[in-house]
């Protein structure tokens, strides 16, 4: 254990003596404190409403994987299984367009290029995700029932994860969404982050008769590493928690399936489909529990995105969205 | 490898992110061709100053939906953003040790919390003690997803305010309060309102927390539009999700028409 050893401390600043110094600083600080107190309240709140469902189900809640709000029995399985495949499968597609698409934004596209496609990267992240889903429903889903998935089946139909009737709305194209939503956040952080390696790294690599692929593979990449995959978290923490465009597209049933055709749930969209509509007491806890793992599992995800993406930028130096 | 290689890598590599970049950005292009396509046909001057019509009847607009989202959005701001701005110049001025450490810290965590999460808090501490959807709870819930993004804009821009700004100030022997709130505070203003815009951007697209706190359900009961007034709790992401079009839900339930225009 630490020993405690009390240190005066020298005051940095002198002491406030002006009564409108105290006011501001305390104005200040109450509006930092409500920040805090927002978050733990969220906690306490949410557990506070969930309770019933915790005290009936215990751990079973996400050990089990029927949900009858008829029989009033409830596991989170399908829910959970839903949201992490579907956010797996856009990490997939995303992670390597949105790391490639930084590289070449940040280290190898002419400087003129380089403010006009930021900024449409920028406006993707922008468009609301209710817009996505209708793309999703109108557009996406009759182009993977007719064309994509016929051909993946044909072709890769001996895995498990390409069987099944197309159907078009489903997992495949909840991921294709997610991706699509996820990108630009994956883009615009690992952007920074590679902009914020310092110059010399580069001087060096090139100095030594390196290509400016092999300098960003070898000085630039490596250097912001830790940053990239803070960056990659935060994309994950985006598609765990993206509501509306998984809800329209993914097709809403409560089922663990192994094919990506087939239609799933995610801990988002029954939240957003159910809650409404929750007739008893220990569904709307049921519902509202599915929100508190949902929040954990957010919060743990961004706070070890925050803490890496910060380790090499530093914190101040903020990481805009 | 030979010299000739490592430049055809190079090259190579090259494309192949210019390819990933076109790639991030061509979704957008199809989008807004989608919805131009698609959506521009059914804008004319009705869609914005009518009221939905039943499902099924053509005409009408969306004249609800649109003055719903503008009032959710006045009042989101209204709560969130002195929080957010005094925050954000907490965050760039003070020198307490731990406070701004963990307020940063956890503006970003919150940033990343979904917004659905955010809804069903606003449910469990604004509409379940009063009982009843309200403009007020979908305005709280937007105005928690605002904050962590003025707070962080803010205090990056307060940042930016050159020293010699203050120093100067401060040499004339103005108090500190004085010199944050009018030497500051204004020369930093036009980015602050820079972030103000997008924050509001991002919240005035936001559906899912208004489910269940705003509660706004796009079905046209003849019982709603029949009011003189328009039911204001009702924005328009919410009236594009498909689950909320009124061929699912029955019709003017007792406890649905009172909380539409509860505010």
């Amino acid at each position: 254990m630490a020993v405690v050893v009390a240190v005066p401390r020298v005051e940095a600043q002198a002491a406030p003596r002006n009564l409108g110094d105290q006011v501001l600083r305390l104005v200040l600080r109450a509006a930092a404190l409500t920040l805090v107190l927002l978050v733990l309240a969220m906690v306490v709140s949410m557990v506070r409403a969930s309770w019933p469902a915790m005290r009936a189900f215990g751990w079973r809640f996400l050990a089990t994987s029927t949900w009858d709000p008829v029989a009033e029995q409830f596991g989170a399985i399908p829910f959970v299984y839903g949201t992490l495949l579907s956010s797996l499968l856009a990490l997939l597609i995303a992670v390597p367009l949105g790391i490639g698409a930084a590289i070449y934004l940040a280290e190898l596209a002419p400087a003129w290029i380089r403010p006009p496609i930021a900024f449409l990267v920028e406006l993707v992240a922008a468009v609301p995700s209710v817009i996505y889903g209708l793309w999703g429903i109108f557009v996406l889903a009759p182009l993977l029932r007719v064309w994509v998935q016929p051909a993946l089946g044909k072709t890769l139909g001996f895995l498990p994860l390409f069987q099944g009737p197309p159907y078009g709305v489903g997992m495949l194209a909840a991921g294709i969404i997610l991706a699509i939503m996820v990108v630009p956040y994956i883009t615009a952080v690992s952007r920074e982050v590679l902009l914020a390696v310092p110059t010399s790294q580069r001087e060096a690599a090139l100095a030594l008769g390196a290509t400016r692929w092999e300098t960003t593979r070898i000085a630039v990449l490596r250097y912001g590493r830790s940053g990239l995959v803070g960056a990659i978290l935060l994309g994950l923490g985006r598609a765990l928690g993206e509501t509306m465009a998984v809800t329209m597209v993914i097709g809403n049933r409560p089922e663990v399936a192994v094919s990506l055709f087939a239609p799933g749930y995610t801990m988002a969209s029954v939240v957003a489909n159910e809650f409404a509509e929750a007739t008893s007491d220990l569904y709307l806890a049921a519902l509202i529990e599915i929100g508190l793992l949902l929040f954990v599992v957010t919060v743990i995800v961004n706070a070890l995105a925050r803490l890496l993406v910060w380790s090499v930028g530093g914190p101040v130096k903020a990481v805009r969205e | 490898m030979t010299p000739r290689a490592r430049r055809g890598v190079n090259v190579l590599m090259s494309w192949l992110a210019a390819l990933a970049a076109g790639l991030v950005v061509l979704p957008l292009l199809m989008i807004f061709a989608f919805l131009l396509w698609q959506g521009a046909s059914a804008v004319n001057l009705d869609f914005f100053t009518h009221l939905p019509k039943p499902v099924g009847e053509v005409g009408g607009g969306m004249a609800n939906a649109i003055v719903g989202t503008l009032m959710l959005l006045a009042l989101a701001a209204v709560l969130g953003l002195p929080v957010g701005i005094l925050g954000g110049l907490y965050l760039a001025e003070s020198r307490d040790r731990r406070l701004p450490w963990l307020a940063r810290f956890l503006a970003d965590v919150l940033n990343g919390v979904p917004s659905i999460v955010i809804g069903i808090f606003a449910y469990s501490v604004i509409v379940l003690p009063m009982r009843r959807f309200s403009a007020l709870a979908g305005a709280f819930a937007l105005a928690v997803i605002m904050l962590p993004i003025v707070v962080r804009t803010s205090e990056e821009l307060v940042r930016l305010v050159p020293a010699s700004l203050r120093e100067a100030a401060l040499a004339l022997g103005i108090p500190q309060w004085k010199v944050l709130l009018r030497v500051v505070l204004p020369t930093a203003r036009a980015g602050i309102i820079t972030g103000v815009m997008v924050a509001i951007a991002r919240v005035a697209g936001e559906t899912a927390p208004l489910l269940f706190t705003a509660f706004g359900t796009a079905s046209g009961t003849r019982g709603s539009i029949s009011r003189s007034r328009p039911c204001r709790c009702r924005s328009s992401p919410t009236q594009s999700h498909p689950m909320t079009t009124g061929t699912v839900r029955p019709g003017p339930g007792p406890s649905c028409s009172s909380a539409w225009c509860s505010w």
